[in-house]
């Protein structure tokens, strides 16, 4: 099982000008940890101080962003190719869910309380 | 030395100028930063007074090279009271920042574009490009044809007609792709990559984000020198908002206005609203969606800003909202009917966002409140299909008009308040 890689060229400072690597990983996390085994002076450019991937590298499987596939969870298929591109946008919600019900906001939001349909508080139209 | 230059908004790291959207450092994106102490001599009061009547008055505070001479008067556009629509929805010292009427396309992108295209020529492209959901389409067609440069134009199939025949008729090169914007915008970020093409709002990004600045110079200008309390701003990528806050901070760095603490409020369809649920859930991080709205202009499902738009609401004391495609309709009959301007599907979600804001009560009546309609209801007509129904033609007599007035007029009345006039 092997996933074609294409990398930006804002990474090729970093990548001795490398374009695209064959990976055999499983899945996204196992995949960013190959990029870093290929290249590692990008380490430091992938992650932040906490180690965490930066907000604004993006991957695309085969034309979808990752993130409607389950992100993390998307296992890749053989023959799959992978699109990283960065500063097209912001990075993935904690939450897990687009849109919230007002009973089913998460605690730690503490905002409003109104449904993003009607906008108002504790509506039935879910 | 230019008094302007790149910097990385996450990592500070200084560029020269150069069409580079991105950090090599980190990755993140890169904005236009200046040297405030320098503009100080030149972006004063008086100096913009005898500016020209466009948004070029504040080419001073602009990323573009001192000798630049502009081709197309864009901005400038009126800011309108509108104690009409504030009637009918609680508000007491609303103004409208009418961009419907921007010229030359009709739309508040073609700010953007004028800074994007002075920067194209002067890095030497003779192509450039765009993804777009409409509206930059027809700015970058339009002032590409006037700087005579070469245009390919990529936008999601499913655009409005209107916005499709607006970029053909400038003679760009329009590439329609299946997918939505967040499909196209991928595309055009490897295009801008393979091809020495300037993209506008790729690899030109940090220089036509800038032009969105003028909106704010124009609000504080147009009213006496002072801020509002208020701005509900569209949001599609989310720049136009964090824009109008660097704006705004810029003139009272320079001393043009006295401190203030703007509110700024974001607005979003439903149908697409990353960054308003952001604002909602407190976060800084956006969800991408799958758009699903007829507010096509702000269907930007993974936005490019939307992480700095979310702070920049947060951290104004602001929120955000996002309004459904009927009350989208509503809205833009609404701005029509009260006040004579008629917008786009994007000032639809605004005018309901701004009503909503007020009847919720995150804005108060007495509170100086600008909206920003940012686009012309002549390309989106395909939104109020079958809203105002064709009646039968009458003959051309006066029995017949009469008997037309009376079944038209709602209440006996208002018909004897008519006949009385006419006596």
């Amino acid at each position: 099982m092997s996933v074609k890689v294409l990398l930006p060229n804002a990474f090729q400072k970093h990548t001795n000008g490398a374009r695209e690597i064959e990976s055999n990983a499983a899945n996204l996390p196992a995949l960013v940890n190959d990029i870093e085994t290929h290249f590692p002076a990008l380490r430091q450019h992938l992650r932040d101080a906490n180690g965490k991937l930066r907000q604004f590298i993006n991957f695309y499987v085969n034309d979808e962003d990752i993130r409607f596939l389950g992100n993390d969870a998307y296992s890749f298929k053989d023959g799959d190719e992978v699109l990283v591109i960065p500063s097209i946008a912001g990075g993935c919600s904690p939450h897990g869910h687009t849109r919230f019900a007002p009973g089913q906001r998460p605690a730690a939001s503490g905002h409003c309380r109104c449904c993003s349909y009607c906008g108002q508080e504790d509506c039935v139209c879910y | 030395m230019a008094f302007y230059w790149l910097r990385c908004r996450d990592c500070g790291k200084r560029f020269e100028n150069a069409p580079l959207s991105m950090c090599d450092e980190c990755f993140s994106p890169l904005e236009v930063a200046y040297d405030l102490d320098a503009a100080k001599q030149t972006f004063t009061r008086e100096a913009i007074a005898r500016g020209p009547q466009s948004m070029w008055r504040y080419q001073a505070l602009l990323p573009v090279p001192t000798d630049y001479t502009p081709t197309t008067p864009a901005g400038f556009t009126p800011l309108l009271s509108a104690p009409r629509l504030g009637k009918r929805i609680g508000a007491k010292n609303l103004f409208v920042k009418n961009d419907a009427v921007c010229l030359p396309t009709l739309s508040f992108k073609d700010r953007v574009v004028s800074v994007a295209l002075a920067n194209a020529v002067s890095f030497g492209f003779d192509t450039v490009g765009c993804s777009s959901t409409g509206n930059l389409a027809n700015a970058v067609a339009a002032q590409a044809a006037r700087l005579g440069l070469k245009t390919y134009i990529l936008v999601p199939a499913d655009l409005e007609p209107a916005k499709i025949l607006n970029t053909q008729v400038y003679g760009a090169k329009l590439v329609r792709i299946d997918g939505n914007y967040d499909h196209v915008n991928r595309l055009s970020s490897q295009i801008a990559e393979r091809y020495h093409w300037g993209f506008v709002n790729v690899n030109l990004r940090p220089y036509y984000a800038e032009g969105s600045k003028t909106v704010g110079y124009e609000i504080a200008e147009q009213l006496g020198w002072r801020l509002p309390d208020n701005v509900v701003v569209p949001m599609a990528g989310g720049s136009l908002i964090t824009k109008i806050k660097k704006a705004f901070h810029e003139l009272i760095t320079l001393g043009l206005v006295e401190q203030k603490n703007v509110r700024f409020f974001g607005a979003q369809a439903t149908g697409c609203s990353p960054i308003a649920q952001a604002v909602k859930c407190g976060s800084d991080t956006i969800e991408p969606q799958k758009p699903n709205t007829i507010a096509r202009s702000l269907a930007i499902g993974n936005p490019a800003d939307g992480p700095y738009a979310a702070r920049a609401i947060r951290d104004s004391d602001g929120w955000a909202e996002d309004v459904s495609d009927v009350e989208i309709v509503a809205g833009i009959q609404e701005l029509a009917e009260t006040e004579g301007i008629f917008t786009e599907t994007a000032g639809g979600v605004t005018t309901a966002v701004t009503a909503r804001l007020y009847a919720h009560g995150r804005i108060h009546a007495d509170e100086l409140t600008v909206a920003c309609i940012t686009g012309n209801g002549l390309k989106t007509t395909d939104a109020l299909a079958g809203q105002y129904a064709v009646e039968d033609a009458i003959r051309p007599r006066m029995v017949d008009f009469e008997a037309y007035v009376t079944a038209h007029e709602s209440t006996v009345e208002q018909l004897a308040a008519l006949v009385g006039a006419q006596v």
